[in-house]
C-alpha cells in the first residue's frame, strides 16, 4: 500500500538522465532537487497550497457550524417532520455533482463568485455539512436529557444550552468532523476543476492535474509535483491519524 | 407548552435550509429543466421536449459509459468489499488475538492511506507505473522474463479501462477493511470460542458470526461505494480523459465534456439527470433492502 509513495520519493530526487538510464525502479545515483524547484516555481506552489488550506479550512469551520445548527434542531429540538428534513439534506451527499454543475456555474457567474474560492467553499459547506447534519443529528439524539433539563432549570436559554452544554460535550465528535471535512475538501476535484479556472485561484489538486495534462513536464518534475502534492495530506494524516480512525468508527455505525 | 417549546428550534434550521435550497435543490431542478432544452450556454435555452432523452437512448457512447460504470462497481464495490471482509476477518483472527491494539492501529492507517491520497497524485504514480516505454510494470515484466506481455496499459483501448479499475481497487480497499475491522471489535470473542467447541469450521464461523454480526456495516460500505462508483470522475479525468477513443468514458465525465468542451449544455444536463436517477434508485433500493432485513430479524 505504501510502495507507490516510496516510488514517488525515489523519483522526485532523480535527475532526468538518471531516470532514463535506470528507469523508475532504480535507486537515485545522487540527490537532485531541480525537479522540485522547477515545479515549485512553475505552478507557484505556495499559492496553490494557500488556496487549498484556505478552502479546506473554511469548509471545515463553516461545515461543522452548519451541521451543529441543523443537528440541534433535528436531534435535540426533535422538530416535527425531522425525518423528511434529514432526507432532504441527504440528497446533497447522494446527488451526483454533475447534476448541479451547470446551474451553479451560471449562478456563480451572475453573482460574481465564479473563479473565486468562495464558490467552492459554499458548495462543500453544503455537501459535507449535509453529511455532518446526518451524523450529528443521531449523536445529538442520544444526548443525555438530564444535562439539558438541568441547564434549563438553571435558567439557560436555548442558545446558551447549545453553546455551553451541547457543543462542549460533543467537542471530540466535532473535531473528527472538522478533520474529515478538511481532508475531503482538500481532495475534491470536479467542482474546483470547473469553477477555479485561473491559476491564482486553483487548488493543489487542480494545479497538478492540469499541469500533467499539458505534458510539458519531464518525469522528475512530475514526481516532484506528486511529492509536494502529497506532503500536506500526509502530514495532516500523521497528525490526525488517531482522530481519523476513531471518527471512522463513529461514521461507520450510523 | 410542549409544541410551543419545539417551534423555536426551527430557527436553527434556517441557515442550513437556505443553503441547501440555493446550492442543491434549485440547481437540481434547473438541471432537470435543462435536460428538456437545447442550450449552448450563450443564448437562452430553447424547450425541445423529449428530444435529448430520445437521443440519449440511442447514443452508443452513453450506453458504453454505463457499461463502464458496471466495471467501476466491480472495482470499487464488489472486489474491495469481498477482499475487505477477508482481510478484516483474517487480521482479526490472526493478529487481533495475539497482538496489541497498536499493530492493529498501524495496519489500519496503512490500509487507509490510499483513501486520503489525492486522486491527482495517485494518477501520477499510476501513470508511470503503467508508462509504455519505461514504466515499472513493463520493466518488471521484462525482468522476470515475461517481456512478451509488455503493453501500453493506459494507452490502448483494450486495457485502459481495466487499468483504471485496478487502480480503483487499490484506492478503495482500505475503506472496507477499516470499517469492518472496527465493526468486528463489537463481536464477543466468546461466540467464536463457543462455535469452535461445537465443531464449527472456519467458514461456518465466518458466515454465522462474522457476516451476521457486521451486516449493518456491510450495507453502509456497499451503499456508499456503489454511489461513489457510479459518480466516479477524478480517476478518469486524471488518468485517461475518457480515452483512447471513448474506451474509458463514464457518465460523469461524459456530462462534464458535454458541458464545457462540446458546449451542448442541454444534452450534458440530460446525461447528468439520467445519472442522478440511477444513483437515487440504487440508494433507495439499498436502504429499503436494509430496512426489510432488519424487520425480518425482529420477527
Amino acid at each position: 500500500m505504501g510502495a507507490p509513495l516510496l516510488l514517488v520519493l525515489l523519483n522526485a530526487v532523480k535527475s532526468p538522465e538518471d531516470f532514463s538510464a535506470h528507469g523508475p525502479l532504480g535507486l537515485p545515483s545522487g540527490i537532485y532537487l531541480d525537479g522540485i524547484k522547477t515545479f515549485w516555481e512553475a505552478v507557484d506552489f505556495p499559492r496553490k497550497v494557500w488556496n487549498s488550506v484556505l478552502i479546506s479550512g473554511l469548509v471545515a469551520v463553516f461545515g461543522v457550524l452548519v451541521s451543529v445548527l441543523n443537528a440541534y434542531a433535528l436531534g435535540i429540538g426533535r422538530v416535527r417532520g425531522r425525518m423528511w428534513v434529514l432526507v432532504a439534506f441527504l440528497l446533497a451527499t447522494i446527488v451526483p455533482q454533475e447534476a448541479l454543475l451547470y446551474p451553479l456555474y451560471i449562478m456563480f457567474k451572475n453573482i460574481g463568485l465564479y473563479d473565486t474560492i468562495w464558490s467552492v467553499v459554499v458548495v462543500f459547506v453544503v455537501v459535507h455539512g449535509a453529511f455532518g447534519t446526518y451524523l450529528l443529528a443521531s449523536v445529538f439524539g442520544a444526548f443525555p436529557r438530564e444535562l439539558l433539563e438541568a441547564a434549563a432549570l438553571d435558567g439557560a436559554n436555548r442558545r446558551q444550552i447549545l453553546w455551553r452544554v451541547v457543543v462542549p460535550v460533543c467537542r471530540p465528535t466535532l473535531a473528527v468532523l472538522a478533520v474529515f471535512f478538511f481532508i475531503w475538501t482538500w481532495n475534491e476535484f470536479l467542482i474546483p476543476l470547473s469553477f477555479l479556472v485561473s491559476a491564482d485561484n486553483q487548488t493543489v489538486q487542480v494545479g497538478i492535474a492540469t499541469l500533467q495534462g499539458e505534458r510539458i513536464m519531464n518525469v522528475t518534475t512530475i514526481s516532484a509535483s506528486a511529492l509536494l502534492g502529497v506532503l500536506p495530506t500526509l502530514i495532516f494524516f500523521l497528525v490526525f491519524q488517531r482522530t481519523l480512525t476513531r471518527g471512522l468508527t463513529a461514521g461507520a455505525i450510523k | 407548552m410542549r409544541s410551543e417549546s419545539r417551534k423555536g428550534y426551527w430557527l436553527y434550521l434556517i441557515p442550513g435550509a437556505i443553503l441547501l435550497t440555493v446550492i442543491i435543490i434549485v440547481p437540481l431542478a434547473w438541471n432537470v429543466y435543462l435536460s428538456f432544452t437545447r442550450y449552448r450556454g450563450i443564448k437562452p435555452p430553447i424547450w425541445i421536449g423529449l428530444d435529448n432523452w430520445k437521443e440519449l437512448f440511442q447514443d452508443a457512447d452513453f450506453w458504453a459509459s454505463f457499461q463502464h460504470s458496471i466495471v467501476m462497481v466491480v472495482a470499487m464495490v464488489i472486489l474491495p468489499t469481498a477482499f475487505g471482509l477477508f482481510l478484516a476477518s483474517l487480521l482479526f483472527d490472526l493478529v487481533g488475538r495475539r497482538f496489541n491494539g497498536k499493530i492493529m492501529g498501524l495496519l489500519r492507517a496503512v490500509y487507509y492511506l490510499p483513501q486520503i491520497l489525492p486522486i491527482a497524485i495517485a494518477a501520477i504514480v499510476v501513470g508511470w507505473i503503467l508508462r509504455p516505454e519505461d514504466g515499472a510494470l513493463n520493466d518488471l515484466l521484462k525482468a522476470v522474463g515475461l517481456g512478451g506481455f509488455q503493453h501500453n496499459w493506459l494507452g490502448s483501448p483494450d486495457t485502459a479501462l481495466l487499468s483504471i479499475a485496478a487502480v480503483l481497487v487499490w484506492i478503495q480497499i482500505g475503506y472496507p477493511v477499516v470499517v469492518f475491522m472496527s465493526a468486528l471489535q463489537r463481536i464477543d470473542p466468546q461466540l467464536y470460542e463457543a462455535a469452535e467447541l461445537d465443531g464449527a469450521n472456519w467458514f461456518q464461523r465466518f458466515r454465522a458470526i462474522t457476516l451476521a454480526g457486521i451486516r449493518p456495516e456491510i450495507f453502509v460500505v456497499v451503499l456508499t461505494c456503489t454511489v461513489a462508483a457510479l459518480k466516479v470522475f477524478g480517476p478518469v479525468y486524471a488518468l485517461t480523459r475518457g480515452g483512447p477513443g471513448s474506451s474509458t468514458i463514464v457518465p460523469s465525465y461524459y456530462s462534464y465534456t458535454e458541458f464545457f468542451t462540446a458546449q451542448r449544455v442541454g444534452y450534458g444536463a440530460t446525461i447528468a439527470t439520467a445519472l442522478t436517477v440511477v444513483v437515487l434508485a440504487v440508494a433507495i433500493f439499498f436502504v429499503r433492502a436494509q430496512f426489510r432485513l432488519a424487520d425480518q430479524e425482529e420477527q
